[in-house]
């Protein structure tokens, strides 16, 4: 096989960290199985490509494309939509494309207090209080940068997508499978999966794939993880007081977080069947706690001060209400 | 806006208590503003949060949640955790704007339609008075774009 007709690759990022890019370069070796079979045509963090080249190429030419990251602005909802149409498959890759993650917390701030967030801190040297401007007149011409959205959106939320593959960042074993089935597929010896599968990742929860001990919870405080002396090695976390999203989150990750004794901040995004992740935790942390007076119970949960960053860390974007009414009613709803 | 502004409010009743006193009351004549759209559960107990999400992402301005009283659920204890999900709950809808006056636990056994009514009528009031919540009609699909993308695939092949 030359190289000219090998199947196309392409990576892309969005608002995210670069962090699935790290995980899809840890992969080690399985990096020049990738080369050997297939051509990358487009990968910013990695190689010098242009939009135009993007532009240039047939429509559905490019075989795989995995895009990482949330739908902020505008550049990233129009290479969505480029990266759609010049792609066969394209997978939502990461925590980010999938369910928004860390980006989407933004979405319980109104557009005017994160631009104020960024620019006008502390420890930003901003004494002039500029802020970013879409249109700038300048003396070469006019400069235009992409519009920030008061709601970022997830990946499917702008164009359909074949594929996800969640994690913060997908772990790279599950990268490296993913790239051994592609690979298969190529060369005829398997099949793809059903359109809109979860790719990389288990069905059933992260607790199913945690070696702790579970008996009946009977919760009576809740604790943050760093104001405790001693954790029990071998005991649930969610049973010591821990505030730990296992019950509601994928598995795929081998349970590593709770194996090494922090709880499960919920990377791998709902498990099969849960349509608002929150949601099913609000259900699993009420279910827990050992109390029938509503004053106790409010005590008790006055120990999760921040329960909308606890059981949405990474999937508010993705969730049934998307983004708070802050958000959504700063300057129109892109 | 000048006529009166109508709250649109979904109502969870348990099929022990609540949706009987709601029957009571029609079968005694009692009357209750018709804001309310009861859906009958089989506890309180039942009550997924992803309903009450899905309510007032799908456009309800209030939601209200009944159940036996403490003590008397027919599954012994379901109603207690109706109780804590509601009280994390609300913490949850009111980091995300949605005021806590919007959403209602209220107890009511099978004999008690007046108290039941009169439970409706006052959150009614409540809700009209905090105005329409309009929450966005997010243009794509709802919810965990899997699930649901699924789901309606399956309803266009079958």
């Amino acid at each position: 096989m030359s190289a000219l007709e090998k199947p196309k690759f392409a990576m892309y990022w969005a608002a995210s960290c670069g962090g699935c890019e790290i995980s899809v370069l840890n992969i080690n070796e399985k990096i020049l199985d990738v080369d050997a079979n297939f051509e990358v045509v487009f990968w910013p963090v990695a190689m010098d490509a242009k939009y135009k080249d993007v532009e240039a190429l047939p429509d559905k030419s490019i075989l795989l494309t995995l895009f990482n990251g949330g739908i902020r602005n505008e550049e990233n909802e129009e290479i969505a939509h480029l990266l759609r149409r010049k792609s066969q498959l394209l997978v939502a890759f990461g925590s980010c494309a999938c369910e928004g993650c860390i980006p989407g917390l933004a979405n319980l701030s109104s557009k005017e207090q994160i631009i104020d967030t960024a620019y006008n801190t502390l420890t930003t040297i901003n004494p002039n209080h500029i802020r970013p401007e879409y249109n700038f007149q300048m003396p070469e011409g006019n400069i235009q940068i992409p519009v920030f959205y008061p709601v970022l959106k997830t990946l499917d939320q702008v164009v359909p997508v074949d594929y996800y593959m969640p994690g913060c960042p997908p772990e790279s074993h599950q990268i490296a499978s993913v790239v051994d089935l592609v690979i298969k597929v190529l060369h005829g010896e398997a099949s793809l999966p059903p359109a809109g599968a979860t790719i990389g990742a288990g069905e059933s929860t992260v607790c199913d794939d945690c070696p702790r001990a579970r008996n009946v919870k009977t919760i009576t405080k809740f604790h943050r993880i760093q104001d405790l002396e001693i954790i029990d090695p071998d005991l649930c976390l969610l049973e010591q007081g821990i505030p730990c999203n296992g019950p509601a989150t994928r598995n795929g990750c081998g349970a590593l977080c709770p194996i090494a004794g922090a709880q499960c901040i919920g990377c791998y995004g709902p498990a099969d069947g849960v349509q608002d992740y929150g949601a099913r935790l609000i259900t699993a942390f009420g279910s827990v706690i050992s109390s029938n007076d509503p004053k106790e119970i409010e005590a008790i949960l006055d120990g999760i001060p921040d329960p909308t960053g606890q059981f949405y860390r990474f999937n508010l974007a993705g969730s049934l209400l998307r983004a708070s009414k802050a958000a959504w009613k700063s300057n129109g709803n892109a | 806006m000048s006529e009166t502004f109508e709250p649109v409010i979904i109502g969870f009743t348990c099929n022990w208590c609540s949706y009987r006193a709601a029957d009571l009351a029609g079968t005694a004549r009692i009357k209750y503003p018709p804001n309310v759209r009861l859906i009958r559960l089989m506890c309180s107990g039942r009550l997924d949060p992803t309903f009450v999400m899905k309510a007032f992402a799908n456009g309800a301005d209030g939601v209200m949640i009944t159940g036996c009283h403490p003590g008397e659920c027919h599954y012994i204890e379901q109603n207690y955790k109706a109780l804590r999900r509601y009280l994390l709950l609300r913490r949850v809808l009111a980091q995300m704007g949605i005021e806590p006056g919007r959403i209602k636990l209220v107890w009511a056994s099978a004999a008690e339609g007046v108290r039941l009514a009169q439970e409706i009528t006052t959150f009614v009031e409540d809700v009209r008075a905090l105005g329409p919540l309009e929450w966005p009609d997010w243009k794509h699909k709802n919810g965990h774009h899997k699930t649901v993308e699924s789901i309606a695939l399956q309803e266009v092949t079958a």
